[in-house]
């Protein structure tokens, strides 16, 4: 635990010290929700229906973009096989990083989301299923696509590859995020999808890890 | 473990090369019939359904193909598991030799069911669950050949697609009960029913036929993309040498 502790922090306090990194991903969803905005006639009304959609495909590509990162600089410098030959499960160490990676990119998409979704004219009563359904939903997001980095990440051009095996993956989280929104603003009870959101986040918060510390394994075979 | 051997001896590539060369034409040949018969029978002999009339015979390559989707990909995760817990080589060859038979199926099944939705449903595509799935099914198959084709090392690369197969594999539920869990444009199974199925034996039978003729058609594709993996994997090796000054190369 103490280990996992310590990649935390370790992780945190990279970010700090290098700010880019994770504020450009934050910067280009909201460029791409914008450019949704300036893209559909001056304020359409039909523009608040796709919103959900919106905010949740912008949200996932700028995941996606940083995904390719996640574990290459561990990767060159040799910290990773370092962390494959510590006595600490690597299971264990690999959560730790990709908590730190929802910390650092996923969170701020929940709580950027609500005021864009003002911006596109989503009627309040959306507002707390999409912050939820993204709240639950990011992390997931994180660790999908931390196992599909883990997959690749011995490959020297893994950024072309990577949306191929993430999306079919996260094609259900999608579908029940976005969905929750359109239940909400139907007048229906969002907590079905919710819930369903939740148990595909404790599924991968449970099995991802081992999977992914079994994918970088492979990669220093 | 004395009896384990015969396990031992068919994992080992030259004995499940000979194996498969004996088995393969037997299944192409018992594929030919079945489908000959399934697909003669239920294009032409079959009655016209009464509702839907002759556009319901796509059903013989449809439910074929959509079924074998979804096996396949069964087959290739279970190939996956073997290759990574046991580190059996000969599972890894055969988790590469499904990859791009079920990723064909697959498409079949869209095309064929798009084909069939466009006369019954007045649309190729709608946004639905089983449709969805099916599609995502597919996007997994090429996500898994995909990811096979960017590794140079062969052993590597199996490794990770059977990682990224065993995760995809909680798609295939989700296709399997789509129908029955969400409302869904796309029928309800009327042939593999709990007693009476709701399909007369004319049109069955032929059905029953071209899927399990499918099914050996698809077993012989494999075997025979089997081999071939092995035969390139293996070259330089002692038997595949002796095979090929054997047979005239």
């Amino acid at each position: 635990m103490n280990a996992a502790l310590a990649i935390l922090t370790r992780e945190l306090r990279l970010a700090l010290r290098s700010r880019m990194d994770w504020l450009l991903p934050l910067l280009f969803f909201v460029m791409v929700v914008l450019l949704f905005g300036l893209g559909a006639r001056p304020n359409d009304p039909v523009l608040a229906g796709f919103a959900p959609s919106i905010l949740w495909v912008g949200a996932l590509l700028s995941m996606l973009l940083t995904l390719d990162r996640l574990f290459r600089a561990d990767y060159e410098d040799g910290t990773l096989e370092q962390l494959c030959l510590a006595e600490a499960p690597l299971a264990l160490t690999v959560g730790a990083k990709l908590t730190a990676h929802w910390l650092l990119t996923g969170l701020p998409l929940v709580l950027l989301a609500a005021p864009l979704a003002v911006a596109l004219q989503l009627p309040v009563a959306g507002l707390p299923a999409l912050v939820w359904g993204l709240a639950l939903g990011t992390p997931v997001l994180s660790f999908v696509g931390g196992f599909a980095a883990a997959l690749t990440v011995a490959l020297p051009r893994a950024g072309l590859l990577l949306p191929l095996l993430v999306l079919p993956l996260l094609a259900p989280v999608l579908i029940f995020g976005a969905g929750a929104v359109r239940a909400a603003l139907g007048g229906l009870d969002a907590a079905a999808p919710l819930y369903f959101l939740a148990a595909v986040l404790v599924l991968c918060l449970t099995l991802v890890p081992w999977a992914a510390a079994a994918a970088l394994r492979n990669a220093f075979e | 473990m004395s009896s384990w051997t015969w396990f031992h001896r068919l994992a080992s590539p030259p004995s499940f090369y000979r194996l498969a060369d004996r088995l393969a034409p037997w299944l192409g040949w018992l594929a030919l019939a079945l489908l000959g018969y399934g697909w003669i029978n239920g294009l032409f002999f079959a009655p016209e359904d009464y509702q839907q009339k002759d556009a319901y015979r796509i059903i013989y390559v449809h439910v074929p193909a959509a079924a074998l989707s979804l096996s396949l990909y069964v087959g290739m995760a279970v190939a996956g598991f073997v290759a990574l817990v046991w580190r059996m080589k000969l599972a890894e060859s055969a988790l590469i030799a499904i990859a791009p038979v079920g990723a064909s199926f697959t498409a079949l099944a869209l095309v064929t069911g798009m084909l069939w939705g466009k006369p019954m449903w007045g649309a190729y595509w709608v946004w639905d669950a089983r449709l969805t799935s099916e599609l995502v099914l597919l996007f997994l198959y090429l996500g898994v050949i995909g990811l096979w084709q960017a590794f140079e090392d062969p052993r590597a690369a199996a490794r990770a697609c059977a990682l990224l197969a065993v995760v995809g594999v909680i798609n295939v539920p989700i296709v399997k009960y789509s129908v029955d869990w969400w409302n869904s444009l796309h029928q309800g199974s009327t042939i593999l029913k709990m007693g009476k199925p709701s399909i007369t034996a004319a049109m069955a039978y032929p059905l029953f036929a071209s899927v399990i003729g499918s099914y050996l058609f698809a077993g012989y594709v494999v075997l025979r993309r089997l081999q071939n993996e092995l035969l390139s994997r293996e070259a330089g090796t002692a038997w595949v040498r002796e095979l090929m000054g054997r047979s005239r190369v």
